[in-house]
């Protein structure tokens, strides 16, 4: 293959796709569209249009649809519209935006309109499609075995030896199947003259089909009647082959088979669609430190013990899969995943070091190798490319610099679109092989629905396919289309406020109803346990239901100061409500406040500093703060709960967030957000009670939320014991409204409240949901029910628990009827103190026996 | 010449480790000019898997992973290899440097496709417009191969300081040069990125190093250390070694023991360990020359 072959041959591949123009001359396809939902559309004249012919009239493929719109006119279509947004909305489908920390989560953009490819177009599509997928796969293959094709000169060395997505240690490792691309995704887009071009290969990890899954959730049912009247291809299917194919894959018996997929996490760009796809394929959503290998296989580190992992659907990188073959900057990943990988034991998909292909310098020696390896001409071309690796395709490129685009060949820190042509030049021709340059393309237009009109948008494709398992693909009947915000839009980019659309690929007969839920053919075993939580998981848990109590008793402590503040009292002075605020301060909410004796004899400061308290994001320990880690902590376990708790959550955090916008803040309406948020937490806890299954996920969270209640009840109880004031009235009866409980109270007693009755009903009455040894009793019924290590002896925690029990079943309350001098060394004090101090080393407990991620560290590299 | 080697490598850890998985590169090649006649490989604790296998560059290598809570763990290495006494490559006669580098412009011949892979970037070493104008004083035009290949391992041993505490495993090239100091690891790196910013293929090679004791003193054993240096494709004798360290050409005394792109590919103990905290590690090498 000399260079002259190969530069640019992807010009004269003889069989193209159809254009739709080309059927265009045939009148009976094509419709006059109506003039008003059309009356905006501009077909642009250098491009092609998905919707109108050269000559103006509609194409059949779109008929059905553009029929449906004018029926229903252009309002109705306004009100389907939002119900999209709305839809979006409630189903939290979101797209992670790099570098935007404030709100890195925004709601997916949606374009209702569907993008409608005619069926006898996608036939030839897929077909070329899946040579495509074959070949890439074959050419994996070679590079990491034989390595015949750079012998024989089809692939420049250089394209494989100079790629740092050439992952050495894979090669040579035994490939089930030689598949390494389970998963293989293209950005398609067409040109002017109505071909398709494939603009570039997803290999490394095939994006995507999530949200095109997401996008047809949404607009089938917006438009459920031209859904139905168009015949439109479910998505189903592919996602079955997509069970079906890894379920093959498992080394173990595939009954007994365990998928999991590997996420980067929750701040990865595409985490929603990650969760989203693990729950609709039913796979546990894992990280790597989820993972850990022993004897050369791969567990789930789950509550009760290690459980076995056969095939893993990866979203991560390659190069971040195990840090000791795999060498990176980072600790992250699964030590001795590639040993794993090589004796067979595990199953990737896709395979690593698939990234290499996705390079867009293979795109110049696909044709060229297409008639080698599957003797066939390639189908489906790639937009004109040149490595400059090559000596003739360099020498165009550099006489070309301004009408191409030029990328970089490999993945690499390169910015190239910041550098000056001279610059760029000399870099070319310093380092050639890093460098490609690629045809500028002029993206078809689509119908859009933008400002309540229909207008055409620059569109791209991104399609989908997955192996089938007997050496075939299989192409998702449909895809995802994303669309620019600019009629003149060259790149598309979601992180650049694009948008997407549903892909439609009609049907001439019926299509077939397929679910992924069930399948009636087969007896379904009962289960009453959902798959074991990893322990990453029960440790956000933990802290979830921690700090959705420390938002809760916050706000309760600062919402019953607040309400007796009073600026007109005499003197300034603080009315008696130390021991709330001692709570806050010992709790970190109000830190130092006792060192300033300033603050409590001027009620404005004092009210300032409250207001620091809940609103001030950049204080630590402020209510702030903590529903900024509730919402954190819900983003962690997002594809464990339902959508109402993580809207509830998001509620909070918002409406705390607002009042950082105004200026003047007055104490009545901080009660006001207070209030807010404490109907908020009611929600949380109440969805948590009512709507969690009780299983671990439930039960650590139940845990957090008893520890972190029972803490800030002993810190108030001790504070109260310890104040001057303990015997004023006034003082009890706001210890009652901070733990709720005045309401108990007057209907038990009817008179004016005495320490002995409060602590009575706070410390020790176990029917009292908000009393400390409720909380204990609660933790000790958890406790019992959790996964042990050893049956013989007791855990740390659970002694911890059994002796704060014991005390508080001793207590009693009538101890402190005697003089109140004699309180602070009674029996109750030391039991209230004494518990204060155990829950904390419980916490810790808990953590050693259930979380115990230990940290990752590396040795031998830097010694030698 | 004969050589007896123990490498000895100690890891204490602040905090147990409860399981850790290791590569080892450590039992020296057989080349064309070194014969390895005996290799053994002690690990403490007992590793509950261990295997041996030849890496991407042919290279032995031993995966060991431990899974009982350990916070010691002990690498101890013997080999016999006997170092053959080389033919002195025909510096002056070499080829000249620019018609090398053409060689390795695309397209390629399937014949060099092997040196081939030591002329792109890698991990650790990028190649440079700077480091490219450094190396050129040593290779003005029509200098031969290895006359430049020589000059430029005289530059390195003259222009840098050997220094221990100037520079980790993970000090750039790029602040080597700036700092003008550095161990045989960079160095080596830095005589690679030079010639691979040239075009010419360059390999990193670990191994060991005899070590001579001052005249009139006994040998002390243990106070050897592993070496690392790099060697250059000439068309006609093949790969040529040069020491920049020592500024020597390696011929008997240099044991090798594995070859990569950079240290990356041969460090020759690696591992990620579960907890474990801090740790020390202690190396001790003895090159004792038999007969």
């Amino acid at each position: 293959m000399s260079d002259a072959e190969n530069i640019n041959s992807d010009h004269d591949q003889p069989p193209m796709i159809q254009s739709q123009s080309q059927s265009a001359s045939n009148d009976t396809s094509l419709k006059t569209p109506s003039e008003n939902l059309l009356s905006g559309y501009k077909r642009s004249t250098g491009a092609f249009d998905e919707l109108l012919a050269a000559d103006g009239r509609i194409f059949q493929h779109y008929a059905k649809l553009l029929g449906e719109f004018e029926e229903f006119g252009a309002a109705e279509l306004a009100r389907r519209t939002d119900a999209s947004q709305r839809f979006v909305n409630e189903h939290g489908i979101t797209y992670n935006v790099y570098g935007d920390s404030r709100g890195m989560e925004r709601p997916w953009q949606l374009d209702p309109i569907p993008f409608v490819i005619a069926p006898d177009e996608w036939r030839q599509l897929e077909t070329g499609l899946i040579q495509r997928a074959t070949l890439l796969n074959k050419i994996l293959a070679d590079c990491y075995g034989a390595q015949d094709l750079i012998r024989s000169r089809w692939l420049s060395p250089a394209l494989v030896f100079g790629q740092p997505d050439f992952l050495r240690p894979c090669h040579g490792i035994k490939i089930p199947g030689d598949t390494f691309l389970h998963f293989y995704a293209a950005d398609l887009s067409r040109s002017p003259d109505g071909r398709w071009w494939v603009v570039s290969d997803r290999t490394q990890i095939p994006t995507g089909a999530g949200y095109a899954l997401a996008n047809r959730l949404v607009t089938s049912r917006i438009l459920p009647e031209a859904f139905r009247d168009n015949q439109v291809h479910r998505l189903a299917g592919f996602f079955l082959a997509v069970q079906n194919a890894l379920a093959q894959l498992a080394p173990r018996q595939a009954d007994k088979a365990r998928v999991v997929m590997l996420t980067p996490g929750p701040h990865n760009e595409t985490y929603f669609e990650q969760a989203y796809l693990a729950r609709y394929l039913g796979y546990m959503l894992v990280e790597g430190q989820d993972l850990t290998v022993r004897d050369n296989l791969v567990f789930l580190k789950t509550l009760s013990g290690l459980e076995r992992v056969d095939v893993i659907l990866r979203r991560v990188d390659d190069d971040f899969c195990d840090p000791l073959e795999l060498i990176n900057n980072s600790i992250l990943g699964v030590p001795g995943l590639v040993e794993a990988v090589r004796a067979g034991n595990v199953v990737m998909a896709n395979a690593l070091g698939s990234g290499l292909v996705q390079s867009p310098a293979f795109m110049s020696f696909l044709p060229g190798l297409c008639k080698h390896l599957l003797g066939e001409e390639l189908k489906l071309p790639s937009v004109a490319t040149w490595w400059c690796g090559q000596k003739a395709a360099r020498e165009h490129v550099l006489k070309n610099l301004d009408r191409l685009v030029v990328k970089p060949a490999f993945r690499t820190h390169l910015k190239i679109a910041e550098v000056e042509a001279a610059e760029l030049k000399r870099r070319i021709e310093f380092d050639p092989d890093l460098f490609v340059a690629q045809e500028r393309v002029e993206l078809s237009t689509a119908p859009s629905w933008m400002k309540n009109s229909l207008v055409a948008r620059p569109v791209s494709l991104r399609v989908f396919l997955v192996a089938d398992g007997n050496g075939g693909y299989r192409v998702m009947p449909g895809g995802l289309a994303r669309i620019s915000p600019d009629s003149d839009g060259k790149f598309i980019s979601m992180q650049r406020g694009g948008s997407s659309k549903d892909t439609w690929i009609p049907s001439a007969t019926p299509v077939e109803e397929i679910t992924l839920l069930h399948s009636t053919r087969q007896n379904v075993e009962l289960r009453r346990t959902g798959n074991n939580l990893p322990s990453r998981l029960a440790d956000n848990f933990f802290w979830l239901g921690r700090y959705s109590e420390r938002a809760d008793a916050t706000s309760r402590l600062l919402r019953s100061a607040l309400l007796r503040f009073n600026p007109e009292r005499a003197g300034g002075a603080l009315p008696p409500l130390a021991p709330l605020l001692q709570t806050l301060e010992t709790q970190g909410q109000l830190p130092g406040i006792s060192d300033q004796p300033e603050l409590w004899t001027n009620a404005e400061a004092f009210e300032a500093e409250l207001l620091a308290a809940i609103f001030d994001a950049t204080r630590p320990g402020s209510l702030r703060q903590t529903a900024e880690q509730l919402q954190r902590l819900a983003m962690l376990v997002r594809d464990r709960t339902s959508n109402d708790m993580w809207r509830v959550l998001s509620q909070i955090d918002d409406r705390l967030a607002t009042p950082a916008t105004s200026l003047v803040m007055l104490a009545g309406d901080a009660v006001g957000v207070l209030n807010q948020t404490l109907m908020g937490l009611a929600a949380f806890q109440g969805l948590a009670r009512e709507n969690m299954t009780r299983a671990q996920a439930w039960r650590f969270l139940d845990m957090g939320l008893r520890l972190e209640r029972a803490v800030y009840l002993c810190t108030l109880l001790d504070a109260t014991l310890r104040s001057p004031e303990a015997e004023n009235p006034s003082l009890l009866e706001a210890v009652l409204e901070v733990v709720d409980c005045s309401i108990t109270f007057r209907s038990r007693y009817n008179l004016v409240p005495t320490v002995p009755a409060v602590f009575d009903l706070i410390l020790l009455d176990d029917k009292n949901p908000r009393s400390v040894l409720f909380q204990i009793k609660q933790l000790v019924k958890h406790f019992d029910k959790l996964p042990k290590e050893r049956t013989d002896v007791a855990s740390p925690g659970k002694i911890i628990l059994e002796n704060c029990l014991s005390h508080l079943e001793r207590a009693d309350a009538r101890e402190l009827a005697s003089a109140s001098a004699d309180w602070k060394t009674s029996a109750l004090a030391r039991i209230i103190q004494e518990t204060a101090r155990a829950l904390p080393q419980l916490s810790d407990a808990i953590a050693a026996s259930y979380f115990a991620h230990s940290t990752i560290s590396r040795t031998g590299r830097g010694e030698i | 010449m004969d050589y007896h080697i123990t490498h000895r490598t100690l890891y204490e850890y602040a905090a147990p480790v409860s399981v850790s998985h290791h590569v080892a590169r450590l039992e020296p090649r057989a080349t064309a000019t070194q014969t390895r006649s005996s290799f053994s490989l002690q690990i403490f604790p007992e590793p509950a898997l261990r295997k041996a296998r030849t890496d991407y560059f042919g290279n032995q290598l031993c995966f060991f992973a431990i899974q009982e809570i350990h916070s010691k763990l002990e690498i101890i290495t013997s080999s016999r290899v006997t170092v053959q006494p080389r033919n002195p490559a025909q510096t002056e006669s070499s080829t000249p440097w620019e018609s090398v580098a053409e060689m390795f412009r695309d397209p390629v011949s399937p014949e060099i496709i092997e040196p081939y892979q030591f002329v792109f970037d890698s991990p650790q070493i990028r190649a440079s417009q700077e480091l490219a104008d450094y190396a050129r004083e040593s290779f003005g035009r029509d200098t031969p191969l290895l006359v430049g290949a020589r000059d430029l391992t005289r530059r390195i041993f003259e222009d840098f300081k050997f220094d221990p505490k100037a520079t980790t495993v993970a000090t750039p090239l790029e602040e080597v040069l700036e700092k003008r100091r550095g161990v045989c690891q960079d160095f080596a790196h830095l005589g690679i990125a030079c010639l691979r910013s040239l075009g010419l293929p360059a390999r990193y090679v670990s191994g060991y190093l005899r070590t001579r004791p001052p005249a009139g003193k006994p040998r002390l054993v243990g106070a050897d250390a592993s070496h690392a240096w790099f060697r250059i494709f000439c068309p006609g004798p093949g790969w040529v070694d040069f020491d920049p360290t020592n500024n020597v050409q390696p011929a008997e005394e240099h044991i090798l023991v594995a070859y990569g792109r950079d240290y990356g590919d041969v460090s020759p103990v690696a591992g990620i360990l579960t907890g474990g905290g801090s740790h020390v590690v202690r190396v001790s090498v003895d090159v004792e020359p038999l007969g």
